[in-house]
């Protein structure tokens, strides 16, 4: 083989790489990247059930619940707007508490429960979730131990 | 005094850098010759200075010197002393000024020692590093100086962030800015090639030990990292895949690519430009993970745009910086020879695909933490989490291990197919029977697992095959530093695959007395009692486990209160307890207490993990750090210097 067509050939070889990653990438990015939502957008009726999705809010005062099981906890998730109530089995993070922020990853279930698989309520400088930041300044006030 | 002082010696060390840059500039433009003999001086003094500085940051922090703004902010009269010479680098100044201080330190032992180069390549090589000083200097000192005085001394500091307090992370920081930092000195060799062409065999040579090096630093800091995650953070991961580590990934990836695209030059004098142009990546990313972190972006596009002065000034800096790399690298690339040839089955070729592999790798992770950071300034919020990773990042990976399982066993230029057949059996061996063990055995996994666990094996026995039939006192160390490093990757991996394939989790509200099994373990929850810690209190749980065969093994998680400082809420902190076995580890956490229904609160949540072979992926890590350091010292031939100097002393002894 020719040193010119060797040279086309891993050209070629590496573009068709790339552009397989790229596919690879943005499918990947449409199938996982899991939106954040409000709980006045989810009582306006964005959030699909069963789909993967982040909710942020502020945990109502007097609202957290243990269940019998002892492991599972309930609250309702504010943003002073609309309230959506939070099944979590788990132990909660450190700085979660009433009146405090968190963000919960999981989904909305058909009765209206969001079930949430991981709580961050972690307002330090590494495991701050980027929407936090978003939140009303009083709101960021609760948060701020 | 020492603040002023240490404000003094980062404005000479600053213009040290300018004297460095101006000079390599006068010297390449053909300028009077004896001009050059100021840039090695310059560069050492400029890093000594730097160096100096940081020293006095340090101990305006050891004697609380709360004048000091940055000191007052974030140390504390009371805190232990070790925290308070790491408070000098967990703040966004002091990390700077480190982060200045290693790239003038770099640039001064780039001065010193490297001899390897053309001449006037090390000075254009130093005027570039002392370019990238310049930069930071002017942001440390016009928009985050370290050393800023308050009006009014307060009486005592506002401490540092309890869960901060770990003497992991005291070190993590430092270890995984050599490494960032370190991939400048790739950085500017490769400018300072591309401005006087050099590009082969010698410049990779010199190149590559820094490559090494910084590599090293990058390997620990990411496994010491993942380490402490696990066990400070109490949630039993061992990475997130959040954005502070993935930015920490990125450079090491690019770190990989060009460690092995520089082997390539530095043995074959082949893909000269792709070397060139890993080296600009390398730096790049380790300069955009630092713009990430640093300007807020991370928190939201928003809290960005609360204060845009630091943010915009890291932007435009990195902006002059890679833009001007890659414009030279598009003016001279082209003149910049063709390499040697060589065929697709190759040494050369399997680190082709190794580096578009890893390059690849790069730059989804990058999509996928940048992407929600866009998707924000768009007006979606979207989170990009470990599915998104996962799923490109994994299967990537395994061909990636696939490859260095062949590229070792082939030869330079050109082989064939049956020869590297030939020299596989035993680890193909090794796969298919975990792969058969592990279906007929091992229960339902997941396939990525499954397949992680069988490349593991197969890369376990290929990658010690270059020792085959060799005498082991003979092989050189850079081999040796090959086979133990992608050695270490077989094990990491391993661990990683065993560990999400085998995983066994219970989590219980459980009172006192209680028993709770898991996985093989019997633990029962022995008793909650109060602890005072020096500066905390704690709840802490005594569980004892035992194992089958009847032995017992006491674990204490807990739970810590820190009382808030200056009038602020008291910060609880969970202390996980680990328990290591050969076999993996036990990993206990204690929750909140449990009201029952008639008020009593005699119960509390536990959660206990048992981890098959996890304690196999920092291992890993340590190996493949290891590996890199044996190349190093291989590489730099301190062992050849040291004993041709020996044998130099012999002589004269013998002289008459």
């Amino acid at each position: 083989m020719k040193p010119k067509h060797q040279r086309l050939i891993l050209a070629i070889v590496a573009l068709a790489g790339v552009a397989g990653a790229g596919v690879l990438g943005a499918s990947a990015l449409r199938d996982e990247a899991a939106y954040f939502r409000t709980p006045a957008e989810v009582a306006g009726g964005k959030a699909t059930p069963g789909e993967a999705m982040r909710l942020g809010g502020m945990v109502a005062e007097g609202s957290i619940r243990h269940l019998a099981d002892g492991v599972t906890i309930r609250f309702v998730a504010t943003d002073g707007e609309a309230s959506i109530p939070v099944e979590f089995t788990g132990i909660v993070p450190d700085l979660f508490a009433e009146k405090a922020g968190m963000v919960a990853d999981g989904r909305m279930r058909a009765d209206g429960v969001f079930a949430a698989d991981r709580i961050l309520a972690k307002h330090d400088e590494r495991y701050m979730p980027p929407q936090m930041g978003e939140m009303p300044t009083d709101m960021k006030a609760a948060t701020a131990g | 005094m020492i603040a002023e002082l240490g404000l003094a010696l980062l404005w000479i060390a600053a213009a040290l850098a300018c004297l460095s840059l101006i000079a390599g500039i006068v010297v390449l433009r053909g300028g009077p010759k004896d001009v050059a003999g100021l840039v090695r001086p310059a560069s050492v003094a400029q890093g000594v200075l730097t160096a100096a500085a940081f020293a006095l940051l340090i101990a305006l922090f050891v004697r609380s010197d709360m004048s000091v703004e940055l000191v007052a902010r974030n140390s504390h009269s009371l805190k232990p002393m070790l925290f308070k010479v790491a408070g000098a680098w967990g703040n966004h100044e002091g990390s700077m000024l480190l982060w200045l201080t290693i790239l003038g330190l770099s640039g001064g032992l780039v001065a010193l020692f490297e001899k390897r180069l053309r001449a006037d390549t090390l000075i254009a090589t130093l005027a570039a590093q002392a370019a990238l000083s310049l930069g930071f200097f002017a942001f440390l000192l016009f928009s985050s100086n370290p050393f800023k005085r308050l009006p009014i001394a307060p009486p005592d500091g506002q401490g540092l962030n309890p869960l901060l307090q770990d003497p992991g992370l005291a070190f993590h920081p430092p270890t995984l800015y050599i490494g960032y930092v370190g991939l400048s000195v790739a950085f500017s060799f490769a400018v300072g090639a591309l401005v006087t062409r050099e590009i082969g065999p010698a410049f990779a040579r010199a190149m590559r030990p820094w490559v090494l090096g910084s590599w090293i630093f990058l390997t620990l800091g990411i496994t010491a990292g993942s380490y402490w995650a696990y066990y400070e953070l109490g949630w039993g991961g061992w990475w997130f895949w959040d954005p502070v580590e993935n930015v920490s990934l990125v450079p090491w990836l690019a770190g990989a690519a060009l460690l092995h695209s520089v082997a390539v030059t530095a043995t074959r004098n082949a893909l000269r430009a792709w070397t060139v142009m890993l080296a600009v990546i390398g730096f790049s990313m380790s300069m955009v993970g630092t713009f990430i972190v640093r300007s807020g972006l991370l928190t939201s596009v928003h809290s960005f745009a609360v204060d845009p002065e630091r943010g915009t000034f890291l932007l435009v800096l990195m902006l002059v910086y890679i833009g001007g790399a890659l414009t030279l690298f598009a003016f001279r690339a082209s003149a910049v020879a063709e390499g040697k040839q060589f065929a697709l089955l190759s040494r050369e070729g399997s680190l082709v695909i190794n580096n578009l592999l890893l390059t690849t790798i790069l730059a989804l992770v990058l999509l996928g933490t940048l992407y929600p950071i866009v998707a924000e300034a768009m007006g979606e919020k979207i989170s990009v989490g470990p599915p998104y990773y996962n799923k490109v990042a994994g299967p990537l990976a395994l061909i990636l291990c696939l490859v260095m399982v062949a590229g070792p066993l082939l030869r330079w230029r050109r082989d064939d197919g049956r020869t590297l057949w030939a020299r596989l059996p035993l680890a193909l061996l090794a796969g298919a029977t975990v792969l058969f063990g592990l279906i007929l055995f091992g229960g339902p996994i997941g396939i990525l697992p499954l397949l992680g666990m069988t490349v593991a094996a197969v890369v376990a026995v290929a990658s010690l095959a270059p020792l085959w039939k060799r005498k082991l006192r003979r092989v050189p160390l850079p081999t040796w530093g090959m086979v133990i490093a992608h050695f270490g990757v077989a094990v990491a991996l391993a661990g990683m695959a065993a560990e999400s394939a085998f995983i066994k989790e219970r989590l219980v509200a459980a009172a006192p007395g209680e028993t709770v099994k898991v996985a093989d373990f019997t633990v029962k929850f022995a008793r909650v009692e109060p602890v005072a810690g020096p500066n905390y209190t704690a709840v802490r749980a005594t569980l004892v486990a035992t194992t089958p065969s009847g032995s017992s093994f006491i674990l204490h998680p807990a739970a810590r209160t820190f009382p808030g400082l200056m009038g602020g809420a008291p910060t609880e902190t969970n202390e996980a307890a680990l328990l290591t076995r050969p076999g993996g580890q036990l990993y206990a956490v204690l929750g909140q207490p449990v009201p029952s229904a008639d008020g009593s609160a005699d119960r509390y949540q536990l959660r206990l993990w048992w981890k098959p072979l996890v304690w196999w992926i920092w291992l890993g890590g340590a190996l493949i750090a290891m590996g890199g350091t044996l190349a190093l010292l291989g590489r730099a031939q301190l062992l050849a210097i040291w004993r041709a100097r020996r044998a130099r002393k012999a002589q004269m002894r013998f002289a008459p």
